[in-house]
């Protein structure tokens, strides 16, 4: 089967003024219809890699890359125009809290509907009813009463939810969620794993969830990628995430306290320099 | 013996909305208490109601024996009860220097050898004196976590009140502050009121907790109870279900 992306020793950099400045130093992987995960401590550039694939890297940055692949296209050396295209269409991201990344100034309901008219020509009739199709698809009880609602009106869940329903609204084959969770209270963050974990199923799309929670990752994901310092250190399937032989591995899944374990003090992560060469 | 702290009856509420609705409690010094909930549930508004952030309608608030009404405190409340809020992004002044960030509280008290503190301070939290003259956006999520903690702790409260202190970091930096908040406590022998949402967290931290819904406590129980599944609330459940990570089996 044809990967649905291919990344091969994909380098973001970014010029500063004491230097240069390297987020992603050569990360090459390929993404079928599955569940990535890639995990990651802040400053590793779990981030940066999914906004490099995206095309949101900002203009200043460089990317170079072997090979950048969106199925038969190549991302970089794509115009403007046919990224914007794609984007939303073909890849969609979801990012960290709803509160930001949502247009505070429109109904929930335009923003889907803004979507849906940018990629597709449909009547306003026909977006609307699309829209509450989605809305509803994620599980939003009342769709129509949400529709006209802004986005400080909604509460978090809701209103990531809402991002959800914008994001698959024109169906794209591959999801790239920036910390989709991290915002939300502990109890709502299931529910909206659970019906992002539905959606990608159904719809059999390709999903790269970022995170830096190793634990959520592992348990959602069917594969994951270990970043420390710009560089992938450990590939492995999530199944046999107990068996990790990277120390940054292990030392990510051993910080976390549990219930029925009982260690004080906690073990500290390990930081060595020759892991980021 | 005195509670360190003693919370009888408070009441606090906004626009005739009962934000904390008659809550008790009473926690013994040098005990470590977590207070779990959903957001809204208002254990923050009793953290803050404690902390004289918020003002209680009615109710009684000890502390060491001491009472306190619902506004004004005098200096020794502020000495003897310090707090450490959730984003360290917000709660450090962007233009101060960390040494004029832990200055104030020192001065504030009237204390001496005010150099000498701050050093050691620093020192404490396991950032040394090359983070003195630095500013807070030249900082890491963790570090500032630390410049926080370090100001809590220099003015030598007994207690420390904790609002979410590691929901903003990484897990991996979530270890190292909750090692740093750890050995503090037993070094200085402090009672903590730690709220968070994470019960491996509580369950590492504190030896009682409380469970919050809608302004109530619904249930008090010792941490081991959790491990063993002892309790009542459906909350509790929840949050034990999201504890162990997500599954599809559940859902």
């Amino acid at each position: 089967m044809k990967p649905l992306l291919t990344v091969e020793d994909l380098r973001v950099s970014f010029p500063t003024r004491t230097g240069l400045v390297e987020a992603v130093r050569g990360v090459s992987f390929t993404l079928g219809r599955e569940r990535l995960g890639i995990v990651g401590e802040s400053g590793s550039g779990k981030s940066q890699t999914g906004r490099a694939i995206m095309g949101l890297t900002p203009g200043h940055a460089k990317i170079t890359a072997q090979k950048l692949a969106f199925g038969e296209t190549d991302l970089l050396k794509a115009s403007p125009k046919v990224r914007r295209d794609m984007r939303g269409r073909q890849i969609a991201m979801i990012l960290q809290d709803p509160k930001y990344s949502l247009n505070p100034v429109m109904t929930i309901g335009k923003q889907i509907m803004e979507t849906l008219r940018t990629h597709e020509k449909i009547s306003s009739g026909a977006a609307r009813d699309r829209a509450i199709a989605m809305l509803e698809a994620v599980q939003i009880r009342d769709a129509e009463r949400v529709f006209k609602l802004y986005p400080h009106e909604v509460s978090g869940g809701m209103g990531q939810r809402a991002m959800i329903a914008m994001m698959l609204v024109c169906g794209p084959e591959l999801l790239i969620a920036d910390e989709p969770t991290s915002a939300l209270d502990v109890t709502v963050q299931l529910e909206v794993l659970s019906i992002l974990d539905k959606l990608v199923a159904d719809r059999g799309m390709g999903l790269i969830l970022v995170s830096h929670d190793l634990r959520l990752v592992s348990s959602f994901c069917d594969r994951v990628i270990v970043m420390y310092a710009g560089k992938i250190v450990e590939e492995l399937p999530s199944a046999d995430l107990a068996n990790a032989k990277h120390p940054y591995t292990q030392g990510l899944l051993n910080c976390l306290p549990t219930l029925g374990t009982d260690r004080h003090p906690l073990p500290v992560l390990e930081r060595k320099k020759e892991w980021a060469a | 013996m005195t509670s360190a702290l003693s919370v009888q009856d408070m009441l606090v509420t906004y626009d005739g909305f009962a934000a904390l609705d008659h809550v008790s409690v009473e926690i013994p010094p040098g005990e470590s208490f977590g207070i779990v909930g959903e957001s809204g549930s208002g254990k923050s508004t009793l953290l803050r109601a404690v902390a004289g952030l918020a003002t209680f309608d009615s109710g009684t608030l000890s502390v060491n024996g001491r009472p306190y009404g619902g506004k004004k405190r005098d200096k020794e409340f502020y000495r003897a009860v310090q707090m450490v809020f959730q984003d360290p992004y917000g709660s450090l002044h962007p233009r101060q220097t960390v040494d004029r960030l832990l200055l104030e509280p020192l001065v504030v008290h009237g204390f001496q050898d005010i150099d000498a503190r701050i050093a050691r301070a620093l020192d404490e939290v396991g950032l040394g004196a090359g983070f003195r003259f630095r500013y807070s956006h030249q900082l890491s999520g963790g570090q500032r976590q630390r410049i926080a903690i370090a100001r809590a702790l220099i003015v030598e409260p007994k207690i420390l009140l904790l609002d979410e202190p590691t929901s903003a970091l990484d897990a991996s930096i979530q270890a190292e502050i909750l090692n740093l908040l750890e050995q503090a406590r037993k070094d200085r022998n402090l009672t903590f009121v730690m709220v968070s949402h994470d019960l491996g967290v509580i369950n590492h931290m504190c030896e009682r907790l409380a469970v919050m819904k809608t302004g109530k406590i619904v249930e008090t129980i010792p941490a081991s109870a959790l491990r063993n599944r002892e309790f009542s609330a459906d909350y509790t459940r929840q949050l034990l279900i999201a504890s162990e990570g997500f599954s599809r089996t559940a859902s």
